[in-house]
């Protein structure tokens, strides 16, 4: 069963929401399409590939409400960047959840401290 | 010069404490070399040939004292007792060890240094003109922009994981001291009805395909550099290419897009996020130039200075050759170089170190700076001073009057360290600075920018030497091609390959036969190589490479 992480840690209760599926080889002309959607998941087909950041981060500036939630190969020093671009949380495979165990995930979980970029765009 | 807040330090703090965490679970073995690859990345810590290697971030090469000390300190304590400083403004340690890793990133943040974002497929250490500050030619010290784009790019969650490395260089002058056009984004500033602002050039760059960078915004108002380059990576991020390494920087995603495309791409980004900051970048920016405010100049007489001048026919030598008028006419910028005859480029020793701190405290305004040229610059120096900062650097040996000359080369680590290197570039540019300093001749032969690449990723900058070398192997053998003509100014140009290249043994004597047609060819001393060069082509000169018999042509 994959497992939803969140700031609190991993869940396990499952959502009913209804996710749309896209790649990080996404066209972001075509993010206009998702964004009436409830639940956007964008994978992640490495840790490296970091495309899904920029598509987040599109996707919320353009208006987007719902959920979205990141999916593939993510690992927990990228907590803080997938939360700060934009998504609500992780979903990840139970063979993943062992090599990277919980406690790891939530030491990055205080993602909103020592965050730059909220900080030099603070309005006056 | 800028300080860290409490918001920088504490950023520091926690992220040196999650590095030593990820260290103890790579030597526990809870994680693999690959997995922990990244990691170490994000970090400076790079694997090379015989050792970890650490590369420390000096932002826009501006150092003050205790940093100096602090990195002496360092190279004393935990590596061979020197460190290396590079052609990005920073300074490598080359032999530490992975368990000290973490306290040496302690000890750089007591000083409000680190290594952050010296590696990785990420925004690099910004880099900026080393005469910053100083120079009479300067339109606005560039290096409160370079601090406000550190703190934009450290941590930025989008673009941690680009398509490839990313590299951002500012000038505050026209005259070009710090390679603009050969970086991702160049940043020149430039005047407009009085208004302060960048001419923005993108896609320049070295490696295996050099490129001219090209503007893609003429004037951009200075309120607006953040979401500028923002929109720019942001477009890359999404665009450029992850299949192949070799074509991943934006060099070559403009280059297949065009530059008419990507500028349209940009400046509708540049509307979407523009709105997203809300003014405090502004206000920042104001304290972070508050900061950067010139040293009280002392006002004295010069009388001494020019006395010792007209006596000391070596100081007089370091002084013409290693100054630079300075805003302030009763001041220099002195440059020091780290091109002994012999030495291996860049680097300085503990003990050098030391001294340049000193030097720096007591009699320079405790200011330092590093050359992308691998040479330590001391900003702000009244002539009065001169004299016993000479003096000093005589005694630790780091007076070699050689600024801009054939010896003052830069050269890559090739394969002395590097991993990725196929050939020696520092023996190299040893031999070079020691055959013609046996000559007597480089005094003669004037200004020449010799750069020496031990690969074809280019970090030793050959395309833009106005005598490129680049070492390649040609089944087991140290094969070196010849460039003529880069220029790595406003006037910016790659250089042109001569032809077949020459082997370790013969690479000297055929620099050497460059050197002698351009001695013959050049109208009087004023005509430096590339004006020779420009005027000529690469005719003569291959016709002096290659007319011999013993080419050895690859």
């Amino acid at each position: 069963m994959k497992i939803r992480i969140k700031d609190t840690g991993f869940c396990t209760q499952a959502e009913n929401f209804n996710y749309i599926c896209i790649e990080s080889s996404f066209a972001e002309t075509d993010l206009a399409t998702l964004l009436n959607h409830p639940a956007v998941e964008i994978n992640f087909p490495s840790f490296s590939d970091g495309r899904g950041f920029t598509l987040a981060r599109l996707l919320r500036l353009r208006g987007f409400k719902g959920r979205l939630r990141a999916i593939g190969h993510i690992i927990p020093d990228q907590y803080a960047m997938v939360r700060r671009s934009g998504f609500d949380e992780i979903l990840i495979t139970p063979m993943q959840a062992k090599t990277h165990p919980e406690a790891r995930w939530v030491a990055r979980s205080n993602w909103r401290a020592r965050n730059y970029q909220h900080r030099l765009r603070i309005q006056v | 010069m800028y300080s860290y807040n409490e918001f920088d330090t504490d950023f520091v703090r926690e992220r040196n404490l999650q590095f030593r965490a990820q260290v103890q679970r790579r030597i526990q073995g809870h994680l693999t070399e690959d997995e922990f690859k990244p990691l170490r990345l994000m970090n400076g810590v790079y694997l090379q040939l015989h050792a970890y290697m650490l590369r420390v971030a000096i932002p826009y090469g501006t150092l003050n004292s205790a940093k100096m000390h602090k990195l002496a300190d360092i190279s004393k304590r935990w590596d061979k007792g020197y460190g290396h400083f590079t052609t990005r403004q920073n300074i490598q340690f080359n032999w530490p060890k992975l368990t000290d890793i973490s306290d040496i990133l302690d000890a750089l943040a007591k000083v409000e240094m680190h290594a952050i974002q010296t590696s990785g497929n990420t925004v690099r250490n910004v880099t900026a003109d080393h005469f910053s500050a100083a120079a009479e030619d300067e339109i606005e010290d560039p290096r409160p922009y370079a601090e406000l784009i550190r703190q934009w790019s450290t941590d930025h969650p989008e673009f941690q994981f680009l398509p490839r490395k990313f590299k951002i260089a500012v000038s505050g002058s026209h005259n070009d001291r710090a390679v603009i056009r050969a970086h991702d984004i160049g940043l020149q500033v430039v005047q407009k009805h009085g208004e302060t602002g960048f001419e923005v050039v993108v896609g320049g760059g070295m490696g295996r395909t050099p490129m001219i960078g090209k503007t893609i915004r003429e004037f951009l108002p200075k309120q607006d550099l953040l979401p500028y380059i923002e929109s720019v990576l942001s477009v890359w991020n999404l665009l450029g290419r992850r299949d192949n390494k070799y074509k991943a920087r934006i060099k070559i995603t403009i280059h297949e897009e065009g530059i008419d495309r990507i500028k349209s791409l940009v400046e509708e980004r540049f509307k979407e996020l523009k709105p997203s900051f809300g003014g405090f970048d502004q206000t920042l920016l104001e304290d972070i130039k508050t900061a950067f405010s010139l040293p009280d100049f002392k006002q004295i007489r010069t009388d001494g200075y020019i006395s010792t001048y007209e006596r000391d026919k070596a100081f007089r030598t370091w002084v013409d050759m290693n100054t630079a008028p300075h805003k302030q006419g009763d001041h220099a910028i002195a440059t020091v170089s780290l091109k002994a005859h012999g030495q291996t480029p860049g680097d300085a020793s503990a003990e050098q170190m030391h001294i340049l701190a000193d030097i720096a405290k007591e009699l320079t305004y405790n200011e330092l700076r590093v050359s992308h040229e691998q040479n330590i610059v001391l900003p702000h120096v009244h002539k009065s001073d001169l004299p016993e900062v000479y003096q000093r650097l005589v005694k630790a040996g780091l007076a070699t009057a050689n600024i801009g000359l054939i010896s003052d080369i830069i050269a890559c680590p090739g394969m002395d360290y590097c991993a990725l290197a196929t050939t020696r570039s520092i023996p190299i540019a040893q031999e070079i600075a020691n055959r013609f300093d046996d000559l007597k001749l480089e005094h003669d032969i004037g200004h020449l920018k010799v750069k020496i690449s031990g690969c074809i990723n280019a970090c030793g900058h050959h395309h833009v030497g106005h005598i490129g070398i680049l070492g390649l192997d040609r089944a087991g053998v140290e094969n070196y091609q010849i460039t003529l003509g880069g220029d790595a100014t406003q006037t910016a140009a790659l250089g042109q390959r001569t032809g077949p290249g020459f082997t370790a043994d013969h690479i000297v004597p055929a620099i050497e036969r460059i050197i002698t047609a351009y001695l013959e060819i050049r109208f009087n001393a004023s005509e430096t190589f590339l004006k020779v060069y420009n005027r000529v082509g690469i005719e003569p000169f291959k016709q002096a490479l290659y007319q011999k018999s013993e080419i050895n042509a690859a």
